[in-house]
C-alpha cells in the first residue's frame, strides 16, 4: 500500500538560503466515516504525524487529521547554514512507519 | 409515493427542520473546542496570515490550501504552531503545523478534504503567544466523501 516517497528540494544551496522542501507520500487516508457496501464503518487508518528535521533538529512537524487528502503532499521551508541530512517521518494509525532522508550540500 | 395526509407531511417536515437544526451543534461545539484548545483564550488578531484558498470548487476531495504568516523566523520571534479548522467537517481539526525558527519562513502548502459549503479558519501562534488568525468561505460542488 505503501511507496517511497517522493521528495522534491535542491541538492545545492547557500549559506543562509530558504529552501523549498515538496513532499508526496502514497497513502489511502481512510477517514473513518465511510461505510462499506454492508453498511459497516471501515476503520480509520491515516497517516496522523509528519516530521522533518535537520542534522538532528526538528524543522517542521504536524498534526494530520482525516480531512488531509489521499496521497498526503506537504509543502514548506527550511533554512540551511551547513550542509547535512533532512530527516522525513510518516506514521500512520496502523503503526506503519514510512521514513526519508535527503542530503544537501551548503557551500 | 403513497398520498400522505396533512398532519404526516407536518410532522416529516418539522423532523427534517429539527434534523438540519440540530445537526450544525455538535460540528459548532467541535470548532470552538479545537480553538480554545489552541488559544488558550486568548483573544486572535487579525491580520499576518496569507491564505490561498480558492473561493469555489467542484471537488471537496482534494482542495489545494496554502497558508504563510509574515515573520522574520529568528530564534526570538518565530510562529511556532499554525491551526487549521474546517468549520463544517464532521471532524473540524484538519491538521496543526509546528515550526521552528530553522523553517525559515512559517508556511505550508497541502491538499485537504472539505465535505461543503463552509469556511477555513487558520490560526497562527506566535513565540511571545500572541495570536493570529484567519478565515475564508469556499463553496463546494461535490463534497469529499462521508458514505
Amino acid at each position: 500500500m505503501t511507496t517511497q516517497p517522493r521528495i522534491r528540494m535542491p541538492k545545492l544551496a547557500k549559506k543562509g538560503e530558504v529552501i523549498l522542501i515538496r513532499t508526496l507520500v502514497s497513502h489511502v487516508m481512510e477517514s473513518g466515516q465511510r461505510k462499506d457496501a454492508s453498511g459497516k464503518t471501515i476503520p480509520r487508518n491515516i497517516i496522523n504525524r509528519f516530521s522533518c528535521t535537520f542534522n538532528g533538529r526538528p524543522v517542521m512537524a504536524c498534526h494530520i487529521e482525516p480531512a488531509i487528502a489521499a496521497n498526503p503532499y506537504l509543502e514548506f521551508a527550511a533554512r540551511v547554514e551547513e550542509s547535512g541530512t533532512f530527516q522525513f517521518t510518516w506514521a500512520a494509525d496502523d503503526g506503519a512507519v514510512i521514513s526519508a532522508s535527503e542530503k544537501i550540500t551548503v557551500r | 409515493m403513497a398520498q400522505l395526509s396533512r398532519r404526516d407531511a407536518l410532522w416529516i417536515a418539522a423532523g427534517s427542520a429539527l434534523a438540519v437544526a440540530g445537526m450544525p451543534a455538535p460540528v459548532a461545539a467541535k470548532v470552538t473546542d479545537a480553538i480554545n484548545a489552541f488559544t488558550g483564550g486568548r483573544v486572535p488578531e487579525a491580520g499576518r496570515i496569507t491564505l490561498d484558498l480558492a473561493a469555489s470548487v467542484e471537488d471537496g476531495n482534494s482542495v489545494p490550501l496554502s497558508v504563510a504568516v509574515d515573520s522574520p523566523m529568528r530564534p526570538d520571534d518565530y510562529v511556532s504552531e499554525i491551526l487549521v479548522v474546517a468549520d463544517e467537517n464532521p471532524w473540524p481539526r484538519v491538521a496543526s503545523f509546528q515550526f521552528a525558527p530553522i523553517a525559515g519562513k512559517a508556511a505550508f502548502s497541502t491538499r485537504i478534504r472539505l465535505t461543503g459549503n463552509q469556511n477555513v479558519i487558520v490560526l497562527a501562534k506566535m513565540s511571545d503567544g500572541r495570536i493570529f488568525t484567519a478565515r475564508q468561505h469556499i463553496e463546494v460542488t461535490i463534497g469529499a466523501c462521508t458514505t
